[in-house]
Formats: structure tokens, sequence, C-alpha cells
């Protein structure tokens, strides 16, 4: 077993040398009949917007603060110990920009250890241990808590969960030990690796109490005093706490590793097997019916270590860090002072598409939206569509009845485009075709002021070239929307050469209130994710029409991770959008993008995978495999994915040496929210210069140093 | 037409009293929070009360900006977890702002118009300084309406000494030594405590928790008081320790109709049985008490021999002693202030009529043989607030007991 008072951690100190540290104060308080709890509070001493986080330093005050409070109460002088944080925050767990740093797996393993020292010393303290969780508690700031005898939480907090596993770590600090033994292995299960892996869902605080992480839930007037009496009432002994989600003899004999195999299939058909990190959790989860804490620490430590040093954690941070702040601050996006005021939105179109964009619009932004179409009845349609939708959201609660009945005031239909007039932000989802898009904007133009915006959704003609018919053309912007419209985080915002600054800085401003990220894009064939998809898209199909079979294609690409195969991906977005998509790109870089006579054939035919009752692949339609028979020149997995990697690799290259975006960060920021490549690819230029397709492909690597891990 | 209705107290907390300033435990906290947790704690205690039941809210403060700003009754009731149906207002009246809060609820229960009501009081003077941001009338100076005394508190006590030349620094001290002492021996009962909500408090260390008055000086000496300085005049008589000091803190008490304790199965503990308020001189306001008693005795047909308890806020020593040889009262008369008061528990402006309530309450459920108590202080601009009280565990056998012991 591991003595981890043992341990050296001094090595740690090179860590520590900006660290922000949170430190451990505490105070006495008085409960009933002369007895002394010793209440610690995590403080940073810095506000809500830089919580508490958990470094080498931090990590060490509090394991010394505990061993000073372990001391007291060996001396008689406190009967109950309690772990607290600055308002509205427990701590977020590690910090990590500082895990990133770790040089070695010796080092990550002595992190590893040192939260297990530090954290089970409340374990140890001698007196009854309680963790108040009075807000946010992430990764390491909610195993704090679990280390404890018994937890509240505060009813209005805003997150609490453990999410390693989304960036490619697992709970390694008594979480995937502790959890389980306290909530059952199915909710830990939950906790652990599904919520992280559904865009890294969190707990509120009734989720919390439900899930039997807390023992008692308090509202936040009074979350402190409140908690400090009922620790009173646990201490005296007048309140005995029960766990209905504690597991028994029989969930751990017949239940747990059960739960495990379902789990462990659910995420191979889910996920696939690339990414590492819910596989190691779930292992430590299944180590954890044992209920020795020990060994499972001991797991953990080993678990964490080897993740820390692999590449999938690196691209994970660096994935993260995207979405987090670069997302934010939009590369290249112009002053938000030059954006023009948006007080009335005017949707050309009343399909599917353009729907949805008149509900996101003024669900969003508040103003009137008129919709427009050929004819009354498609507008109609329309408004009928958009209304329900705004009805569906008030019978789930998600909207007052006072505010369902503005929006849907807001919203009107018309076929007299002089209906238009006062739009200052004008959106177009009609035919995928350059003709009309031009038309359509310059008949709009007669209605509209010379300053109103216009916006194409096109995603793969040129925005220069629809703008060919305007007399303003510096008000044209693209605004590339991602399907489904509602839930897709992306737009891609197309600078076109003609496109002012105060245009596209309202594009900009008009993102940020739908609350999408946006990235700005040259006015380049595909933009950025239709791009690097045709390109997949091409390889793929071209590995089919040589002769290759789906399946060995779909063998190819399976290390990337990706969260569906090409030919799913294909099927979703539509075999003929995708025979158009390619068509486009071949059209545009003949030399690089395949044409697929196969393609068209198969959008004809109209279906691609064979599906079971419940709508899950089971492989390929016969149809469809008939369609591409013939193919003399078959391919292995392996050249198809080098294959598939360089040119990758050197098309990425070409779209940012023609500044198609700025940086390969925006390459990757685009793909994690415009396709869902995974964090653990980091997107796709740190996945293609550790497999040593950039070097292959150019000679170099887009990042220096490469976003990998340091191995052992 | 709303039918009249006898007034009852239910009950009645408040937040420990703390020092105001940087050093003072409630630096960190808001005046705002002191009020709501005071409020929180009122009604779990009073579990039976349908929050929904409650007609209006009333909160008093002086300074009514920033965190005492907001019409506090209401932002407070919201913040408490009151019903949005629940209305609520804010209140004003200096030192006696509780009090009238408590009066203005009592009288609109009297009247008819509602069944329960809260009546409480604020005041953060460590984030709100006594006088901060005020802007008084030239007038008042130009037209000699008032002396310059008339807005320094301490010059206005300095003023009763004048008036009242028998009434010596001597015995200011050692009534507010005798203040200190009796805090100390309640305190040491566990009488003060049980009326006390616990609130967290925000410190450079960290989380703590405060459960008592952070004033008061047990230690205190005659020799001690004797040294200290005369901020108000040289060679003066009020002093820091003949005088309440500068506190945080908020009280909350719950009024009824007796018919709605009754129906709700709440046990009064007081009944209203009369208020007065009345001016004075703003430059000898602590001398406010005196027409406002004879008032509020008048209006209930009393005596002041009837009064059997007096808690009197001691805003300074010498205006309580005004107050008791104006009556022909002892300074050391054990019907006053038994568990001490405002010099050693401190004074958070707005917030002390409720304070002297709780306490009275308290003394009326210990002392049978006590029919009626009132609770009486001074207002700054001259002013005075009594309340009277009847005691509903009185009765004729205990009196004469009382008597006779």
């Amino acid at each position: 077993m591991t003595d981890y008072t043992k341990i050296d951690f001094t090595e740690l100190e090179g860590l520590s040398d900006d660290e922000v540290v949170t430190h451990s104060y505490v105070r006495d308080v008085p409960l009933s009949d002369g007895r002394v709890l010793a209440l610690v509070t995590l403080d940073n001493g810095r506000d809500h917007t830089r919580p508490n986080t958990l470094g080498p330093k931090s990590l060490l005050e509090y394991a010394e603060t505990l061993d000073r409070l372990a001391e007291r109460a060996k001396a008689g002088d406190i009967q109950a110990v309690a772990v607290t944080g600055k308002p509205f925050i427990l701590a977020a767990g590690a910090d990590l920009s500082k895990i990133a740093e770790i040089p070695n797996r010796e080092i990550a393993l002595r992190m590893a250890q040192l939260g297990h020292h530090a954290l089970g010393k409340l374990h140890t303290v001698g007196v009854p241990s309680f963790a108040f969780i009075n807000g946010l508690a992430l990764g390491g700031g909610l195993e704090i808590g679990l280390h404890a005898d018994y937890r509240t939480v505060d009813a209005s907090t805003p997150a609490v969960a453990l999410p390693e596993v989304f960036l490619g770590i697992v709970p390694a600090w008594g979480g995937a030990t502790l959890l389980p033994n306290l909530i059952g292995i199915e909710n830990a299960l939950k906790v652990v690796i599904e919520n992280p892996l559904k865009q890294n869902r969190t707990l509120k605080g009734k989720d919390v109490l439900e899930l039997g992480i807390a023992d008692r839930m308090f509202a936040s007037a009074a979350f402190l005093e409140d908690s400090i009496r009922w620790a009173d009432d646990v201490v005296a002994g007048r309140v005995k706490v029960k766990r209905p989600n504690e597991p028994g003899k029989v969930e751990r004999m017949v239940k747990w590793d059960a739960a495990i195999g379902i789990a462990t299939k659910m995420l191979k058909r889910r996920i696939g097997e690339v990414q590492q990190s819910p596989y190691a959790a779930l292992e430590l989860l299944k180590g954890a019916k044992a209920n020795d804490r020990e060994a499972g620490f001991a797991a953990e430590d080993e678990a964490l270590a080897d993740l820390i040093v692999g590449d999938q954690l690196q691209a994970s941070i660096y994935a993260f860090n995207l979405v987090q702040k670069r997302a934010k601050k939009p590369a290249g996006a112009p002053d938000k002072a030059l954006a023009k005021p948006v007080t009335k939105v005017g949707v050309i179109g009343a399909g599917l598409m353009a729907s949805q964009f008149a509900l996101l619009f003024v669900r969003r932004l508040q103003v009137p939206v008129v919709i427009t179409d050929l004819d009354q009845a498609r507008v109609d349609k329309g408004l009928a569509y958009i209304r329900d939708e705004i009805g569906t959201l008030e019978q789930k609660g998600r909207i007052s009845p006072d505010e369902a009945n503005r929006l849907r005031a807001l919203v009107t239909g018309t076929t007299d485009k002089a209906d238009f007039a006062d739009c200052d932000w004008v959106i177009e989802a009609v035919f995928e075709e350059l003709g009309i898009k031009q038309d359509v904007f310059a008949e709009i133009e007669q209605h509209v002021s010379p300053e109103a915006v216009l916006a194409t959704n096109t995603s793969s003609l040129s925005v220069e070239q629809i703008g060919a018919k305007l007399a303003n053309p510096e008000r044209l912007v693209g605004f590339h929307f991602f399907n489904p419209v509602a839930v897709m985080p992306l737009i891609e915002v197309v600078n076109a050469p003609q496109t002012d600054d105060a245009t596209l800085s309202t594009a900009m401003v008009i993102a940020a209130k739908l609350r999408k990220n946006a990235v700005i894009t040259r006015d380049t064939p595909g933009f950025v994710v239709n791009r690097v998809l045709a390109k997949v898209l091409g390889e793929t199909m071209h590995a089919v029409d040589e002769g290759t079979p789906f399946e060995v294609v779909d063998e190819a690409v399976k290390p990337f991770g990706l969260p569906m195969g090409p030919f799913e991906l294909l099927e979703l977005v539509g075999l003929k959008v995708g025979a158009h998509v390619l068509d486009t790109h071949h059209g545009a870089f003949p030399e690089r993008f395949f044409a697929s006579d196969n393609l068209h054939r198969l959008a004809e035919h109209g279906k691609l995978l064979a599906r079971d009752g419940k709508g899950n692949v089971t492989g390929y339609d016969t149809g469809a495999v008939k369609i591409v028979a013939g193919g003399t020149n078959p391919m292995t997995a392996e050249e198809i994915r080098t294959r598939l990697e360089d040119g990758l690799a050197d098309e990425i290259h070409r779209m940012l040496e023609d500044d198609v975006v700025h940086a390969p960060e925006d390459i990757d920021l685009c793909m994690i929210l415009g396709a869902g490549w995974p964090f653990q690819m980091g997107g796709a230029t740190p996945y293609l210069d550790r497999v040593g397709a950039s070097e292959r492909a150019f000679g170099d690597t887009f990042h220096h140093p490469p976003v990998a891990g340091v191995g052992d | 037409m709303a039918e009249r209705a006898d007034v009852v107290f239910v009950d009645g907390v408040r937040t420990p009293f703390g020092r105001a300033g940087e050093k003072g435990m409630y630096w960190n906290t808001r005046a705002d929070d002191l009020v709501i947790k005071a409020m929180i704690g009122l009604l779990e205690r009073n579990p039976n009360v349908p929050k929904d039941r409650i007609d209006d809210v009333a909160i008093a403060a002086t300074t009514q900006t920033g965190d005492q700003g907001l019409t506090l009754g209401r932002s407070a009731a919201i913040l408490a977890g009151l019903p949005k149906s629940v209305p609520g207002f804010s209140i004003d009246r200096m030192c006696a702002g509780a009090m009238t809060a408590a009066s203005m609820m009592g009288a609109s229960i009297g009247y008819g118009a509602y069944d329960l009501a809260i009546a409480g009081g604020v005041e953060h003077m460590g984030r709100h300084p006594m006088g901060s941001g005020v802007d008084p009338n030239p007038r008042f100076v130009a037209e000699k309406l008032v002396s310059e005394d008339a807005l320094v508190m301490g010059a206005t006590a300095e003023r009763i000494h004048d008036r009242f030349p028998h009434l010596t620094k001597e015995r200011a001290d050692r009534f507010a030594l005798g203040s200190q002492q009796k805090v100390a021996a309640a305190y040491e009962a566990g009488k003060i405590q049980q009326d006390l909500i616990p609130v967290a408090i925000r410190t450079e260390e960290g989380w703590g928790l405060a459960t008592k008055d952070e004033a008061p000086r047990p230690e205190t000496t005659m020799e001690g008081l004797a040294g200290l300085k005369t901020p108000f005049r040289p060679h003066g008589r009020v002093t820091a320790g003949n005088a309440s000091g500068l506190n945080d803190g908020a009280t909350v008490a719950l009024l009824a109709s007796a018919d709605a304790a009754a129906e709700l199965d709440l046990t009064p503990k007081m009944k209203l049985v009369s208020f007065g308020f009345a001016g004075v001189d703003p430059e000898i306001m602590g001398i406010g008490p005196v027409p406002s008693t004879e008032k509020a005795l008048r209006r209930a047909g009393l005596s002041i021999d009837d009064i059997g308890l007096f808690e009197l806020n001691e805003a300074f020593a010498i205006q309580v002693l005004s107050f008791l040889d104006h009556f022909g009262i002892d300074d050391d008369d054990p019907r006053v202030n038994q568990w001490g008061g405002a010099i050693a528990l401190g004074h958070p402006l707005a917030s002390s009529g409720v304070r002297l309530m709780n306490q009275l309450a308290r003394q009326f459920e210990e002392q049978p043989g006590v029919r009626y108590g009132i609770t009486a202080m001074c207002v700054g601009l001259g002013q005075g607030g009594t309340m009277i009280w009847e005691n509903p565990n009185w009765s004729k056998k205990a009196e004469r007991k009382s008597r006779k012991g």
C-alpha cells in the first residue's frame, strides 16, 4: 500500500511558481453543549471570476491545516471539522494549466498522490468531518467533499461535477473509488462517465441531494448557518443520517459488474474505443467494488499518471482552452462599437432552415422578425412551424406565457418584399444556387435601406459572387450555420473581399447575441468545416470507388475517434447535400478533391446504411453495396488512413497558407464546434501533428512544440 | 367595515450586534443580509405561520441607501423567501425605526386591516456611518430653528447634564457600569442568547459564525470609565463608556391579531396596550421618551406606577437617568433594564426598538407577577417613542405573591 506520508512532494514545487494559492483558513465555531467545530474556508483571495483551484502549494497548505486540526481533535479542543469555500465556490479542482505542464510520469504520479495525501486527511482527522458544498465544486473540489464523513449542498449551487473524463483524465483524488461506494455504481457511472460525455453536463444542488452525494440541502440565504446547525445535530446525535443509495451487499455481488458491463458495451457503441479516459474510469469504478480505499487510491494514482503523460490529455486541454477562451474572443473580430443596431430581422425563405433561423433570431434578439417566401402557403407553413415551436417551449416551461405571447407577436409573414423596408438585418436561406441567391438579394435591396446588413447562409458558394448584383455589396456577409440550427454552437462568419468592417462587426455581435461561437473565415470554397469534411468524404468515397469495402474504410478512420463514421455522417447530412459539397470542392480544387459518380448514384438510391428496428446501424444497405461494386484497386485500411491523414494535413496547411483563417487553432475550433470532432484529437491539427501526417505532408508541424504528451 | 382587533407580539429575534467598522464582525456582511437572516430565523421558529398569510413587512433603516435601500421591507421579504404576494415597505424614524414599524404594523392590525405583520429594523453603521449623505436644509441654521448641537447626538446628551445638574457624570458612569454587569449576568444565565439568530460572517480568517454580541465589555470598572475622554466637550461628561456605541445589527418581530394568533395556535408573548410618539427640542433629544411615555400612559389610562418592567434604550446613560428622574424612579431600580441595555449590547439605530421588545417579552414570561411593561427610546431631531405592553402570563395571584416577596 502507498504510504503517502513517506512521499517527498517537494519535486512538485516547480509546478507552483505562479500558482494562485488557495489558502485554508480556520475559524472555530461554537456548537451546542460547549462543543467546537473548526471551520476551514478555502479562499484564494480572488473574486468569483477566479475560482479556487488546487495546485501543489494549495494542497500542501490544506494538508498542514488538517494535520493541525487532527492534533487539536486529539487534544479534545475540537469535536468536528468542516470545509467550505469562498462565496459561490468550493473549488474548481486541479489547475488545468499546471497539469498540462507536468514534465514526466514520475511528477504526474506525485501529483496524483499529493491529492490523496492532502484530501484523505479529512477522513482521518479524528472527529466527524463535514463538507459544506456552498457553490461550484468540480473535480478535486468535489473530491474534497467525498473524503468527508458528511456533506451538505447549497440549493443554488450552479455546478457540481466530476468532469475529468471530459478532459481526458479520471477522478483520481478519491472520486472514482469513493463516489460509487457512496451513491451506488449506477449513479456513479452517470456522474463519472455519462455526464462528462454529454457535453460535460453538471449537477445542480437538487441532483446532488437526490443522487445521495449530499446528505442535506439548504437554501442559499442561510446555507452556512443551517449547515453548521445540522452538523451540530449530527455531532450531538440528534440527527441520524440515512443513505438509501449507499450500495449494499446485493448491489456489490450482483449489480456492480453487470452495470460496468452494460456501460462498457454502451460506451463502445457510442464513442468507439479511441478515447482512453472513459475506459480508464470504468476500470477504476469496477475496482471500487471491493470498497478498499488504499487499493482504490493506488489504482487511481497509476491511472492518472498514465493519462497525464499521454497525448489525449494534452489535446483535450488544448481543445478545452479553445472552447473556453479562444471561442469567446474570436480572432480578427473588428471593434464591437462598429456594429450596427439590429431592431428588425428579415428572413428570406420559409422552409425548415429559414423557420429555424426566424425562431432563433426572435428568441435571442427579441425584435420583430418577418419571413417571406414565394407564396402565402409556404409562408403560412413557416409561421405555423415557428408558432408551434414557441408553444412547445411554453409547454415545457422554458418560457413564460407572457414571453410566448411576446415572441408570437414579434413573428410575421409576408409575400410582399416591401414589408422588409425597415429591416436592418436580412438573412437568406434559399436554394443553394448562385443565380437564385443573387436575384433574391438584388430584389430585397430595392426595399431595404442602403445600410441594412445582408447575410447569406451559403455553405459553399462564393459570398463575393452572391453579392455581384448588389448596389451596396459592402453590406453583404456570409453567416453559415450548422444543422440543427438551435443546437450546433458554430457560425462561420465569412468576410468577403468587399465586406466592410461595420458589417463584419454586426455579424459578430449578432452571432454572440444568438449565443453562438463565431469564427471569421475568408471567402473560399467550403470555408473551414465543409472543406475539411469534404476532404474526408472525397478520400473515403474514393477508396470505395476504387473497390474498398465500406467496412474497411470505416476501420481506417476508427483511430480518429470521430463521433460517427464518414458514411453515417454522410447519411445524416443527406446524400444529396454530400454529393453537392463534394462537387463544389472538386470544381474548385480538382487536383485534390475526387469527384464521385457513385456518390450521385447513392444519392439517387437514397440509402446507404442498414438499420435495425431501433435505428441502430447494423451494416450497409445491399442496394448501396451493389451500386458501388466494381472497383478494382481496393486499398488496405492503413493505406486509406495514411492517405486521409496526409491529405487532411496538406489541405489544412494550404488553408492556413491561404489565410482562410489565421491559425490552426481556428481550424480546430471550427471542427470541434461545427463537426463535433473530439477533444482527444484536439480538433484536427494536434492529431495530425502527433501521427506524423504534418511532417509527411509539408515537412513541419502545425504547433511548435506539437500538442503531445511527454510519454514516460 | 374592518373589525377592530387586539394586537399581540408573537415573537421577536435579532442578529447578534456587532461593532461597526473595519474591525467589526459584520464588515463583510451586507446590511440587507442581516435583516434577511433574522427574518428567516423568525419564520423558522414559527413554522405554524403560513408565509402567504403575512399581510405586510415593515423594515426600518436610518440611512436608506445602498444595501439598506431599495425598499428594504419588500426586497428583504423576497430574499428571505416570502411569497411574492407578500408586500413590504421601508420606514424611518432614526433610532425608533423598528419601534415605529412595530407601532404602525400594530395599528394596522388593531384597525383590522391586517392579521399578521413583520416589523423590524436594521442599521449597519459600519457601512453607513451616522450622518453619511445627509444634506440638512440651510434654513435650520439660518433661521436658528435648531442649535448646531442638534445633529450631534453626544452634544445633545451633554445638554441634559446642563439642564439637570444633579444628574452627574458619576451617576451616569455608575449606570453604565450597571448595564455592563447586568448584560454579563444575563449572558451567563443564557437569557440574551435565546433570541439571537446566528449569522455566518466572512473574515480575513475565513468564514465564522456570529453567535453573540460583540460590544459588551464585562471588564468595565468605575475607574476605567472615569478616565475616558469626553469627545463632545472639553471636560464634558459624555464618554464612549456611558453611551451606546456604533453598531451593526438587525431585528424582526412577528405581530398578529389575537384572533389570528389563536387560529394559528401561536402563543402571544405580549399584548399591545398603547403607543405614543412625541417631539422635544432637537438639541436635547434625549428627554424625548418623557413626553412620549406620558402620552402613551394617558391613552392607556395607566399611571407610571402601573408599570412593572421598563426596557429603556440606553442611547446615553444620562438620557435614561433624566427619564427615571422625571418619573421618580431610582437609578438602580430593579424594574429597569434587568438584563442591561444598549450601553453594553450596542445600538444599531433603527433596529433597537425590537430588541427592547424581545427582552421585555422574555421578562414577562419569567415574571407573571408583572402586568404592564414599557419599551421606550429617544430619537434624533428631538423625539421620543414609547410602547406599553401587557403580560399575557400575568395573574393576580402571581402579582400578590411577587408583592409579598
